[in-house]
């Protein structure tokens, strides 16, 4: 087997003060920027849009597409509506699903490609502003990002007339609240106007009516560090790596009974097996019990799931979604009812509470849960547990409702015994006999 | 309703015998019936056109769509593959072939409104036998329709201390909030005031003000404030002055029209046991939508005070007022109104018992802003036939002659004129002398939609007040006084915008404290082309002037001259074609001067209270001089105290009538409650059965051998409207006063220390209709003291501190807030309210807009050290 590991985007990590310009720039980095600069705006999404590059915070959307969708003004014409006003281009940086941990060791370690790839997407886009929307939490991040920043300014990356080409750019660094939905890219940007981050109503959609109601990319941190190198490497290299729908490399965030947890980076395909490998195995070789694909919000997967290539198309053949390829490896003495509970009231905290599904379901999941672990529960719950579920998949505004149902309708799915001998000291819950008593609905 | 089927459209060949779609619809099918909308409605509109009704909470028509309910949920499917999720009716548009199935016809939907609806009661608690919604609540009944019996819910509810105050008219009740954001929505997109707004997060999010979110800082100071109690689909947001008073399926509900300001808004009054328990917003799209003002919905219990009047009362010899019948009250009435209308009276004499050079002679009249249409007509017909005169005018505040020359001219007998659409559609509107949201509150609102929707709003005035940024208005500033000058020199965009087809000037009825200024606009639109409405403060304002309750203009806007006379004479039945009085009266001032100077023998009085006169000191006297005073009120005022007979009228709740709003448009309503209906009209227990003001002056007149014929609002209608408009096809200029139109040149402000002073009226300010309403009073804004950076500093005064605004005849004590005013002008309410009851007036410390002031408090007194 030829090395698996295919770092591009982890190339710089491992050298001496990786995050700073001197290092970043000795490797070659700034390059594709002076590269990007002399290419036409709309060459670049056509590149972008051929290397097959796909969304990395969770949808799998492609990129180019997305840049694409941006309106711009006609050659020749006078714009209006949209096209007519500033395009923003803004980062999400708000990386704050449980297990994801790639965006965060990616700014502390390089900086600088997230920064360069800030810079290619605004030419690309013609924005004249990017927004990095950090979350709020990690201020060692915050400090790095600023630091660098300031270096690129320093450098003439950044500001006006960008080494001569004319084009101006500005990066302010923006540091959220700690709110989980402010990942959601709406609530993002009414977090970034300075509103409560809830999401929006769409249509319309950002690309049309986004920041400030201007036409607005918003991109993963990977998403955005991965353009230096597809301008620099080209599509035909970009798609050497991965599977021809889902090409490219990837960061695998291994974290949980592994031996060596940390960032794999790897072509988009590769499997947790290989991954087990590249990571030493399980942790003490205690047998693998379930694990996420990407997150908690993509549904949980056991080891018949060790061959599922993942990608955006093998996770979802496989039931799941490649999410944020954030892998939680659970062994054998991790009960599922206890870790989806934990997931829940991670999901009971942190809905935001616009929408009833979510804000309730979340709630009254959470409590059943509770209770389930404390031995109160009863196989009615079960069924209960599943009903609610049925009710806020798809039924909730943005897809946080969808993702807290993953862990419990997937748990079930895989381990229901496990629920169920939960249950078995409890046939009935005393407050339901209690509560039919007293309405006389048994009548 | 554009069904363009009701067959379910399985074969194709159906759909080939269907009218090709409308120009600018789409065809779709809901429920199995094809239907055509138009393009960008939103689903639930079209369910509701065909009769299916979807449960729904955050969704409201006037509203822009949030989709957070999660309560309307349906099946939709396009180009023939079905969504995969179920999809908000309320955010979703239609589209041409697209197929919706509702609850009615798709399980999936039912479910997920089942759904739904079991979780939105999770944490909601079960205390509808005791919830004012109880009954009218949206949740109640759709748990009813979409609900199931039994929850499955065993955890512990989620609980809030409750009931919390967001002010001091607002209750919430936490618990019971679904979260639909309807009262942040509308305070955010109606009234612009966001002053609630959600917190935290969850199931722990809130509706919240900064006061319940910090322990201190703004509660819910909005006029609007009730109709988020109108709007809450659930008891979450309650009435201070009717938690807990009633049950809505007890309660009579009875179509209205607001009393309390012009904007003629729709309202339902619920009543039971004869007294009012809360007053609701009516349904009038073209009119006021579905909102009114929290004045409007929170002052009816002056109606049920105990200061009503309800029998007539005669000043007898122990210079008392006693009460007395009817017949006696009128016949007292009578005698006295004939002497002093033909200068017979006792008091020909002076205190000597000599004869004086000249008797008194004649009765002026007059009847208050507040009348219906047909009040006004009996008052104006009262004056020129049985009293024989034109001496009545209805303009119980400040007024001029150049006022009644702009109302011949732009206002009086032309119909309906600009409407509230006219204002949404406008491009620019200009307002000048009117501060919209304390003034006409309703028009408030809907400048303020307009503005949303492009209209540019210029406000003529002296500082960037809570109207003009909340219509993203743009301020056009002037001193005070200035006003005419300003408008003469407009800058250009605006002078161009005005002249923009469609544009229109709003001018208040203060216009009439700055002499030149109705010149001004009458010239102004003149030559923009703009057209004009004139928005006065009181209900009655407008249809006093149709009515011909003014000094110069007879019914329908006549002029008084031998035509119009000898018409009216003849439609009236009178065998004299020149028995109308020739003479133009006099004007309210000239009236009072009139009877304080001994000239005048008499007065009849309507709902008029003195202080809200230009010159209350003259009023008292005249009302003392005055040999006759007949008082008609419904409530004991300062002008019971002078009065020799009072003669008890109806309240607007008692009565039918009409209000003709600003727009021109008559307002009718029937009666609330029927006074002589059994128990009901009951006052303090005692039955309190009082007639309209036509009633009582076509009796009084009676007494007086003359007929008005106004026995019943209906026939005084009756009576106006076949009279019809009558105005004269040449109308004279509107002349400003003469000179150069710098009534106030002499006072060259600044320069001795001394300011000019801005004011105008705030909504809640202790008005005759609003006592009894300490909750109301409660949310009122504070009066302050407003100033210019600059101004301050010189006078030495800070923000918050104490200042005294200096008149002839007293002085004002206020906290200063600094704002953007010009400098060397001071800003202040017209009327405030004393803590211990009673009001202070600017007019009444002599004090008068664009007129000088002084300002004590500041720590240096002489401007010239700043």
């Amino acid at each position: 087997m030829t090395d698996p590991l295919t770092p591009v985007l982890t190339k710089h990590w491992l050298g001496p003060e990786s995050w700073t310009l001197r290092h970043y720039t000795e490797l070659g980095g700034y390059e594709a920027l002076r590269t990007a600069l002399a290419t036409p705006p709309d060459d670049l999404v056509a590149l972008v849009k051929d290397s097959g590059l796909r969304g990395r915070g969770g949808a799998g959307f492609p990129t180019g597409m997305k840049w694409s969708f941006i309106p711009q003004a006609k050659l020749g014409e006078t714009p209006t509506g949209p096209a007519a006003k500033p395009k923003y281009l803004v980062i999400n940086a708000d990386e704050g699903e449980p297990g994801t941990c790639k965006d965060v060791p990616l700014m502390m370690a390089d900086p600088h490609s997230l920064i360069e790839g800030c810079i290619i997407t605004s030419w690309a886009i013609r924005a004249h502003f990017c927004a990095i929307y950090v979350r709020g939490e990690v201020v060692h991040v915050l400090r790095r990002l600023h630091a660098a920043v300031r270096e690129a300014y320093d450098a003439g990356h950044l500001g006006k007339d960008i080494h001569g080409s004319g084009f101006d750019l500005d990066i302010v660094v923006h540091a959220g609240a700690g709110a989980y939905i402010c990942g959601e890219e709406t609530a993002l940007l009414d977090s970034l106007e300075g509103r409560r981050g809830q999401p929006r109503l769409k249509p319309p959609f950002p690309a049309t009516a986004g920041l400030y109601a201007a036409p607005t990319v918003v991109n993963n941190v990977e998403t955005i560090a991965t353009v230096p190198a597809i301008v620099s490497g080209g599509k035909d290299w970009f798609r050497t790596m991965g599977r021809e729908r889902s090409p490219g490399p990837k960061i695998y965030s291994l974290s949980g009974h592994v031996e060596r947890p940390g960032q794999y980076e790897a072509p988009l395909g590769t499997t947790l097996r290989e991954l087990l490998d590249l990571a030493g195995g399980m942790k003490d070789g205690i047998p693998l019990k379930f694990w996420t694909p990407g997150g908690s919000s993509t549904p949980l997967l056991t080891d018949e799931h060790l061959d599922v290539p993942l990608d955006f198309e093998g996770a979802t053949e496989a039931g799941s979604m490649l999410g944020t390829t954030a892998l939680m490896i659970f062994n054998e003495t991790v009960s599922v009812p206890w870790a989806v509970m934990k997931w829940t009231e991670f999901y009971e905290h942190e809905s935001c509470g616009k929408c009833t599904p979510c804000r309730e379901g979340c709630y009254w999941l959470a409590g059943i849960l509770r209770r389930m672990v404390d031995g109160e529960g009863t196989e009615a719950d079960i069924d209960t547990l599943l009903d609610v579920c049925d009710n806020i998949l798809g039924r909730s505004f943005c897809a946080l409702g969808d993702g807290a149902v993953s862990p419990i309708t997937s748990g079930i799915k895989y381990f229901r015994q496990e629920f169920v001998d939960l249950c078995t000291a409890q046939q009935r819950h005393p407050e339901v006999d209690r509560i039919v008593e007293l309405s006389g609905a048994s009548a | 309703m554009t069904a363009a089927s009701e067959k379910a459209p399985e074969k194709p060949s159906e759909q080939d015998d269907l009218p090709p779609v409308p120009h600018g619809h789409v065809r779709l099918t809901i429920d199995d019936r094809v239907v055509d909308a138009p393009q960008g409605e939103l689903l639930i509109r079209t369910c509701e056109r065909l009769g299916i009704v979807v449960p729904r909470f955050c969704d409201h028509p006037l509203l822009d769509p949030a989709g957070a309910c999660r309560q309307c949920l349906v099946e939709v499917e396009m180009g023939g593959r079905k969504m995969p999720k179920p999809q908000a009716s309320c955010t979703m548009t239609v589209a041409q072939d697209m197929v919706v199935n509702t609850q009615m016809t798709s399980a999936v939907a039912d479910k997920a409104q089942q759904g739904v609806m079991e979780l939105l009661l999770i944490n909601h608690p079960l205390d509808c036998p005791i919830c004012d919604k109880g009954g009218e609540c949206p949740l109640q009944n759709q748990a009813m329709s979409s609900g199931r019996a039994e929850s499955r819910f065993v955890e512990e509810k989620r609980t809030f201390a409750k009931p919390l105050p967001i002010s001091d008219e607002v209750l919430l009740d936490r618990e019971r909030c679904v979260l639909c954001q309807r009262c942040t929505r509308f305070s955010r997109q109606i009234a612009g005031d966001q002053f609630i707004e959600l917190l935290e997060r969850g199931a722990h999010q809130q509706i919240g003000t900064e006061e319940t979110a910090f322990g201190e800082g703004e509660d819910f100071q909005s006029y609007f404030s009730g109709n988020t109690i109108q709007i809450c689909p659930v008891g979450a947001l309650t009435s201070a002055s009717y938690r807990f008073r009633s049950r809505p399926f007890d309660l009579v509900s009875t179509p209205g029209v607001s009393e309390h300001d012009s904007s003629g808004a729709a309202v339902r009054r619920d009543w039971r046991r004869g007294a009012v328990t809360r007053v609701l917003a009516g349904e009038d799209p073209d009119v006021n939508e579905e909102w009114i003002d929290d004045k409007t919905r929170f002052a009816f219990r002056y109606a049920q005070s105990t200061t009503r009047i309800t029998r007539p009362l005669v000043r007898g010899d122990d210079g008392e007022l006693h009460e007395t019948s009817w017949t006696d009250a009128l016949e007292h009435a009578a005698t006295a109104l004939l002497a002093a209308r033909d200068g017979t009276g006792p008091a020909a004499l002076d205190a000597d018992g000599e004869p004086p050079g000249e008797p008194k002679r004649g009765v002026g009249v007059l009847p208050g802003g507040r009348l219906t249409i047909e009040d006004a007509y009996a008052y104006a017909k009262f004056a020129r036939v049985a009293l024989r005169t034109n001496d009545i005018d209805a303009r119980a505040r400040a007024h001029s002659g150049e006022e009644l020359d702009f109302l011949a001219a732009h206002v009086a007998g032309t119909g309906l004129g600009v409407t509230y659409a006219d204002l949404e559609s406008a491009p620019a509107v200009l307002t000048v002398a009117l501060e919209v949201e304390e003034e006409a509150p309703v028009v408030f609102l809907r400048l303020r939609k307009a503005a949303r929707t492009g209209t540019a709003v210029h406000h003529l005035g002296q500082w960037s007040s809570p109207a003009v940024v909340k219509t993203g208005g743009r301020l056009v500033r002037s001193a005070p006084g200035r006003e005419p000058e300003a408008l003469a020199t407009l800058p250009d965009d605006v002078a161009a915008a005005l002249a923009t087809p469609g544009a229109v000037v709003l001018v208040g009825e203060r216009a009439a404290e700055v002499p030149g200024l109705y010149a001004a606009v009458s010239d102004l639109v003149g030559r923009t082309g703009a057209r004009v409405a004139w928005v006065p403060r009181r209900a009655g304002e407008r249809g006093a002037v149709d009515a011909g309750a003014l000094p110069t203009l007879l019914p329908g806007g006549r002029p008084l001259d031998d035509v119009a006379r000898a018409q009216l004479a003849s439609s009236w039945g009178l065998a004299d074609e020149t028995a109308l009085p020739a003479t133009p009266g006099r004007d309210g001032a000239a009236i009072l001067r009139a009877a304080a100077s001994g000239e005048l023998a008499g007065l009849v009085v309507g709902g008029v209270e003195l202080a809200d006169l230009p010159d209350p000191v003259l009023a008292r006297a005249a009302l003392r001089e005055a040999d006759v005073v007949v008082s008609l009120e419904q409530v004991a005022s300062e002008v019971t105290q002078y009065a020799d007979v009072v003669l008890p009228v109806a309240p607007v709740i008692n009565k039918s009538g009409t209000f003709r709003n600003w727009e021109g448009r008559d307002r009718r309503f029937a009666t609330t409650i029927d006074p002589s209906g059994g128990s009901s009209g009951r006052v303090g227990g005692t039955a309190a059965i009082t007639l309209p003001d036509c009633r009582v002056l076509d009796t009084l007149a009676v007494e007086m051998d003359v007929d008005l014929f106004t026995q019943t609002p209906e026939v005084a209608a009756a009576e106006l409207g076949h009279l019809g408009a009558g105005r004269p096809t040449e109308i004279g200029p509107v002349r400003g006063p003469d000179g150069s139109g710098d009534a106030d040149g002499d006072t060259a402000a600044g320069t001795d220390g001394s300011l000019r002073l801005a004011s105008w009226r705030q909504l809640l300010d202790g008005g005759a209709l609003l006592i009894d309403e300490p909750e109301l009073a409660g949310t009122a804004r504070p009066p302050k003291i407003r100033l210019s950076t600059v101004t301050a500093r010189r006078l030495g005064l800070v923000e918050d501190a104490m200042a005294g605004l200096e008149g002839p005849r007293g002085s004002l004590h206020l906290p200063v807030e600094l704002a953007d005013l010009p400098d060397d002008v001071v800003w202040a309410p017209a009327r405030v309210p004393q803590p211990g009851g009673g009001v202070v007036t600017l007019a009444g410390l002599g004090l008068t807009h664009g007129g000088p002031a002084r300002l004590t408090g500041g720590t240096t007194t002489d401007g010239s050290s700043a």
